[in-house]
């Protein structure tokens, strides 16, 4: 059974075209099951057929019919190993915008799971799954951080570990800062309260993480209160100073300045138990960690390729499976009807001792040459081994 | 067979202590640690089983003693990959006073001399124990200020390169110096009954243990934070080294 993938992705159509194509996970099912046995993965980077057994054109055709525009030199066609080793890339996040990145795998899982596919699909959707999560397991490509506000949120877990019950001071009510804070909230970080020079925009942003809105003129005062402030303003001079910090404190208190001019005097960095990061440190951060993504790449593509070897074996053992099957049936026919033939002239446990010495001697014999079929057959003589066997064994009657 | 023992702990250690420099053998690492904890383990057994008294009566043999502890407080508290560079500041600590266990005659039969006492044996046991929870602590405070140091210095390769938490290594240093300090006051309380029974007096050696238990007791007592607390565990065992490896001989001759 032929196996192939076409598509298209963020590496050969613009976000246009993307948009277009992109299916939620229903449709997306449904075209699948439209096709045969094929499995859709879409994703706002992808949208992908994997087929087993169907003419590539007519999944060409399909997502053609979704961008409504002839797809020529933008869908790719990959065949046998190379769509699996594709779809081996996609699930460890090498294929992805950001490499490593963890969203991709649960994405894959869903395709998968949305539909019913057959033994090839299976067999190819669960390793696929099972790479993804070797490479997120063997390797730390996914471990870090990859924007700005997620590495603002992994330095806090730095200074602090469990952010659970740590309050922060989000100051202004900018898309950034609000990232920031969204990233600090999904590792458990209470935003405790909103600053802002308008306190009405203020309070709407306060009112979605569950804070209280203040004015800039508190923040001060609520300094002592906090573990975190992510400052993100547009203000063209500092709004706080060491000056403004409490002296006696017993916990660290970590400060996130990501206004361009900034919010925060550097020299709030000196004070004891206070970390100060501004804009470029956290770039220059990012880029490290995205620098040591890359060197994890090429341990994650080594896993890639050791799956991908699995892979084709498996497959290339099904060319002899049916041989092996024949063999072994035709085997079993030939004891079953000798050991017909010394029916009532044996008694009972003569005969359990007669089924016992046959059932061994046949496994015996068939031992060696099933397991130098399935051998061949990963090195591609599996054909002609199987072509011999059946030969040799006037299987060729049976089929 | 001590010392049939001796090289297979000895290449666990190094090899962890060697393995904890990369990211990518950090579980090659803790199999060095569990093995040769393993190895020592049996060894120390083994000098047990041969001795009539209590095995480690020599400087040496305390030392020996003194980095199973450590190893042993260490698999407990800080044996986990994503604390691999605590691994890095514990083993080679712990490969280098084993190997200078070894030197001072740690692995040589162990002989029948003294120890006798039960109270001399809880004595040792516990201080001995009490220092080796002190080292640990000395290490995670040792950590603790390098990454205060890169957090304050904002180093670009702090999540590439990552150190457990501020607040975790302050956390496990009190919660290891609050299991060794009582177990140090057990230790010295046996020992200054042992000193009455016998009417000794301090030498050197109990006068500085004396000031090690005054500087953790003050540590418990004050409660600092951030890097005043780094710096007082490290403080109280440089006091340990002094006991440990300078005036450890006096005492025990």
């Amino acid at each position: 059974m032929t196996l192939a993938l076409v598509g298209l992705s963020h590496h050969v159509a613009p976000v246009e075209l993307r948009e277009r194509v992109t299916l939620a996970l229903g449709p997306a099912a449904d075209l699948a099951r439209s096709l045969g046995d094929a499995v859709c993965l879409s994703t706002c980077n992808r949208t992908e057929l994997y087929l087993a057994g169907i003419d590539p054109a007519r999944a060409a055709g399909a997502i053609e019919a979704l961008a409504g525009e002839p797809l020529e030199g933008v869908l790719y066609e990959l065949h046998e190993d190379a769509a699996a080793v594709h779809l081996f890339r996609v699930a460890a996040g090498l294929d992805s915008l950001v490499p490593g990145e963890g969203e991709i795998l649960g994405q894959v899982r869903d395709a998968y799971e949305a539909v019913a596919p057959g033994p090839v699909l299976d067999r190819l959707f669960r390793q696929a799954l099972g790479v993804g999560k070797r490479v997120r397991t063997e390797t730390a490509i996914g471990e870090s951080p990859a924007s700005v506000s997620s590495a603002a949120a992994a330095l806090a877990a730095q200074v602090f570990g469990d952010l659970h019950g740590r309050r922060v001071l989000l100051v202004g009510a900018g898309r950034i800062g609000e990232l920031a804070a969204a990233n600090l909230a999904s590792r458990g970080a209470e935003i405790a309260f909103v600053a802002n020079r308008t306190v009405e925009s203020a309070r709407e942003l306060a009112h979605r993480f569950g804070g209280r809105a203040i004015g800039l003129d508190e923040l001060g005062a609520q300094l002592g209160e906090v573990d975190v402030v992510v400052s993100s303003t547009s203000a063209p001079e500092p709004l706080l100073h060491p000056g403004d910090v409490p002296a006696r404190r017993r916990a660290p208190l970590f400060f996130i300045d990501i206004a361009v001019p900034r919010d925060l005097d550097p020299a709030i960095a000196e004070l004891g138990g206070c970390f100060l990061y501004d804009i470029d440190d956290l770039e220059a951060v990012v880029a490290e960690t995205l620098a040591g993504r890359r060197a994890e790449a090429e341990r994650a593509e080594q896993l890639v390729a050791e799956e991908a070897e699995r892979f084709r074996a498996w497959r290339a053992s099904l060319d002899v499976v049916p041989a092996i099957a024949s063999l072994r049936a035709r085997a079993e026919e030939i004891r079953s009807a000798e050991l017909a033939k010394v029916d009532g002239r044996v008694s009972d446990d003569e005969r359990r001792t007669l089924e016992s010495v046959t059932a061994q001697i046949l496994n015996k014999l068939l031992h060696l040459p099933t397991v130098r079929m399935k051998e061949a057959a990963v090195s591609a003589d599996g054909a002609m081994y199987a072509d011999a066997v059946r030969h040799l064994f006037g299987l060729e009657e049976e089929r | 067979m001590v010392e049939a023992l001796f090289w297979p702990a000895l290449l666990g250690y190094g090899e962890a202590a060697l393995a904890y420099a990369s990211p990518r053998t950090t579980g090659a690492a803790t199999w060095g640690v569990r093995l040769g904890w393993l190895a020592q383990t049996a060894l120390l057994a083994v000098q047990a089983a041969d001795a009539d008294g209590f095995p480690w009566s020599t400087w040496a043999g305390s030392l020996n003693l003194f980095v199973w502890l450590v190893v042993s407080a260490y698999l407990i508290w800080g044996c986990r990959p994503r604390y691999r560079l605590l691994g890095l500041a514990v083993m080679p600590l712990a490969v280098a006073l084993f190997v200078v266990a070894r030197l001072g005659g740690a692995t040589e039969s162990a002989s029948a001399h003294g120890y006798g006492s039960f109270f001399l044996v809880l004595h040792v046991g516990f201080v001995l124990a009490a220092f080796a929870g002190f080292t640990l602590a000395a290490a995670l405070a040792a950590v603790y200020l390098w990454q205060e140091r890169r957090l304050k210095h904002r180093a670009a390769d702090i999540l590439r390169l990552r150190l457990p938490p501020l607040t975790v290594l302050e956390g496990l240093t009190r919660r290891t110096i609050l299991v060794s300090l009582p177990l140090l006051t057990l230790g010295l309380g046996a020992g200054l009954v042992r000193l009455r029974h016998d009417h000794h007096s301090l030498d050197a050696l109990e006068a500085v243990t004396l000031l090690t238990w005054g500087v953790y007791g003050a540590f418990l007592a004050m409660h600092p934070v951030g890097r005043r607390a780094a710096y007082l565990a490290l403080g109280g065992f440089a006091l340990v080294i002094v006991a440990r490896l300078v005036l450890a001989g006096s005492h025990f001759a």
